[in-house]
């Protein structure tokens, strides 16, 4: 609570104490009025001035004025009929002033709690100078410099580690529980967590441009975008005040006029009475401030998950989609070629898999990385020699002495060789040695574990289509479509032809819909952006994918995508259950006061009730965790 | 130019008020408040000097909500 909220809380039990005593004390005429105004005053000055000020500044459709109209004119009647029951605009001013406070600490409240949930900033960064650990801002930290994580402690900026062996927990940034383990060389990521052991680490980036820097700037900045949803409430709520205040001025003066045409008594007080009922309802608090809230919570309870989400307007779109296009590399594959099976060999299967990969031990390509991989050992390079490769087609070597070929159909047609066709998904690679077949290897990528699954999710949380897109060959991709399930697939495209393919979806499917690209937003930028949503996976430290994608998977595990969409589903729920709630119970609070049934009482309940139960239903969108 | 500046506004109803507000002053060309994160984003017209415009945004913002701070 700060000083402000201590104030009011003061306030208002005094008010509330004097309330109560004054009860008992049986003062009549212009005392029991000076009396009953001081708690009054204590509790609504403020209102009053403000009111006042905003006539000044052409401001009158403000809620202080609106609560200042309301309670001077119930205390205005109570003097004019004599009654001297000024209880009730007291109580009207109390509640109104309790709501509002109730409001200020419960807000305040979640936003602390939120923001710590995202707190992954780090406070300072070990440098060591002298021999000695100086805790220095890390904002201070030159790219290139040694900073020193011991175990406990937030990895503060980007790097390499330099020395030292640990296990890191990333959950802050990615949701993954599992620890990851690093050692000298590996590349670590700011906001992780080193739990076990000392690293000195080289920073290869400055603060700002760190992966934890981005992150805090991009979830900070995500509720200023702002949703369809927030801007019909502000619309809505810019029309709303004048709208009833037009209403009780109505209510005031035409029913007495039509009774006093038609010959019966006008009734002003009964009428001016249910036009103050007006006023209190008149405030649209419950609304405004609801919706971001409920936005903001939505989102910090994606980004506790690893779901970075860019805007509230992204957590909108998201939540109607209908159609998931995946990009198949690096999305529902891990992009990680693998050897997968070795067919006709007429020799030893390690040993085909040794010359093979002996004779591609000069290529970066990740086939030949898949099989060294599979070869397991170290490589010996002086066993290799005269090596050609022949662009597109495969590799020459001689291993051992012998003449090593391996490589596609055409490279063992130009040598002579009758290799045997195979009908396995995936990329062939074809050896012969000394110039005889000696049977081919199958390299294919690898499905990631959670993928049909994920697809599974997607299905049950209602999307209704799932599409794959893949550079790759059409036997290739149709075995991955298949084991997955995906609903429909697209081979062979290239880069270009993916976005071209993507804007005919989007144009076949309707308005209403929309349509998610996933991919792992390292080439294919320019399709997450024409997508109605873009989702980028796998981006720790990804600069490319964060700045492209609407959302962002810090982890590669498909299964977030549904995760993703289950969040922004329950958070638009309770935005709309709000809406609706809000807007209906002052309808028929509204009603009811027209009608007279409703009292200021029941009103200023309503309004604070309201209130109250739409703050604590936004704060629902933080529990994302077991969806 | 894009800045941010920390902000003390008590309800979202003047938060979306002082959002109007700030879109109005001259040299402002967008502006959103952030009421959760207690934030405004203003974006600046070509040329126009940030301090002054500021300082308008700010008291044109009392205008509408007394309470408003901007922590230039």
């Amino acid at each position: 609570m700060n000083r402000k909220q201590r104030i009011m809380l003061i306030r208002i039990v005094l008010s509330a104490l004097l309330m109560i005593i004054l009860n008992f004390i049986p003062a009549e005429g212009a005392l029991r009025f000076i009396l009953y105004l001081i708690p009054y005053l204590i509790v609504g000055y403020d209102i009053l001035l403000k009111a006042a000020r905003g006539i000044i500044n052409g401001q009158v459709f403000d809620e202080c004025f609106l609560m200042a109209t309301a309670t001077v004119g119930a205390i205005a009647l109570a003097i004019y009929e004599k009654s001297g029951d000024y209880t009730e605009a007291i109580a009207v001013m109390l509640f109104y002033q309790i709501g509002e406070f109730f409001q200020s600490y419960a807000v305040g409240k979640s936003r602390r709690n939120i923001t710590q949930l995202m707190d992954i900033r780090p406070d300072y960064a070990n440098v060591e100078k002298d021999g000695k650990l100086v805790k220095t801002d890390p904002d201070d930290v030159e790219t290139g410099s040694i900073i020193i994580v011991q175990p406990g402690e937030k990895v503060p900026i980007d790097g390499i580690v330099a020395e030292g062996e640990s296990s890191l927990n990333t959950s802050a940034l990615t949701g993954e529980s599992l620890p990851r383990e690093v050692r000298s060389g590996d590349e670590i990521i700011s906001g992780s967590i080193n739990m076990t052991g000392v690293l000195k680490v080289r920073t290869t980036k400055e603060f700002g441009e760190s992966t934890v820097s981005k992150i805090i700037d991009l979830v900070e900045n995500a509720s200023s975008r702002k949703s369809k949803s927030e801007d019909f409430i502000s619309k809505f709520a810019r029309i709303y005040t004048p709208a009833v205040c037009l209403g009780a001025l109505a209510l005031a003066l035409l029913p007495p006029v039509v009774r006093i045409i038609i010959g019966m008594a006008p009734a002003w007080e009964s009428w001016i009475y249910r036009a103050l009922t007006f006023l209190v309802i008149s405030c649209p608090c419950a609304l405004v401030i609801s919706i971001p809230l409920s936005f903001f919570a939505g989102i910090g309870g994606a980004s506790n998950q690893g779901v970075l989400v860019k805007g509230s307007n992204y957590l909108e779109t998201l939540s109607k989609t209908k159609i998931v296009v995946f990009d198949k590399t690096g999305t529902l594959t891990q992009g990680v070629f693998e050897v997968d099976a070795i067919h006709h060999s007429t020799m030893e299967n390690e040993k085909l898999i040794e010359y093979a990969a002996l004779a591609e031990s000069a290529s970066s390509h990740p086939i030949s990385k898949s099989l060294q991989k599979a070869y397991g050992k170290e490589i010996d390079r002086t066993r290799v020699s005269e090596i050609e490769e022949i662009s597109g087609n495969g590799v020459k070597a001689t291993v051992d002495g012998h003449l090593v070929a391996c490589g596609n159909e055409k490279l063992m047609a130009s040598l002579g060789v009758k290799a045997i066709p195979c009908h396995s998904a995936g990329t062939i690679i074809h050896v012969a040695i000394d110039g005889e077949y000696r049977g081919h290897i199958v390299i294919s990528d690898i499905i990631k574990p959670h993928a049909a699954e994920a697809i599974k999710e997607l299905r049950k949380s209602g999307i209704n289509k799932t599409i794959m897109l893949t550079g790759d060959r059409e036997k290739a991709a149709a075995k991955v479509a298949q084991t997955l399930k995906v609903d429909d697939y697209y081979a062979e495209l290239l880069p270009s032809d993916k976005v071209d393919k993507v804007e005919e979806l989007l144009r076949k499917k309707s308005e209403k819909e929309k349509l998610a690209f996933v991919g792992d937003g390292i080439n294919d930028a320019p399709v997450l952006s024409r997508a109605d949503i873009g989702i980028a996976m796998g981006a720790m430290g990804s600069d490319a994918a964060i700045e492209a994608a609407d959302v962002v998977l810090m982890d590669d595990d498909p299964l977030k995508i549904a995760k993703a969409i289950k969040i922004s589903r329950k958070c638009l729920k309770i935005v709309y259950e709000n809406i609706i709630f809000a807007i209906g119970i002052k309808a028929i609070c509204l009603l009811l006061g027209a009608l007279g049934i409703a009292s200021m009482w029941l009103a200023i309940f309503a309004d604070v009730g309201v209130m109250i139960i739409a703050v604590l239903n936004a704060i629902r969108a933080l529990f994302v965790k077991k969806l | 130019m894009k800045k941010s500046y920390n902000i003390e506004v008590d309800c979202a109803a003047c938060a979306n008020k002082m959002e109007a507000a700030a879109c109005k002053t001259e040299g402002v060309k967008a502006c959103t408040v952030n009421f959760m994160m207690q934030k405004m984003i203003v974006e600046f017209e070509d040329g126009a000097d940030r301090d002054s415009v500021m300082k308008n945004v700010r008291s044109n913002c009392r205008k509408v909500e007394r309470d408003a701070e901007v922590f230039i």
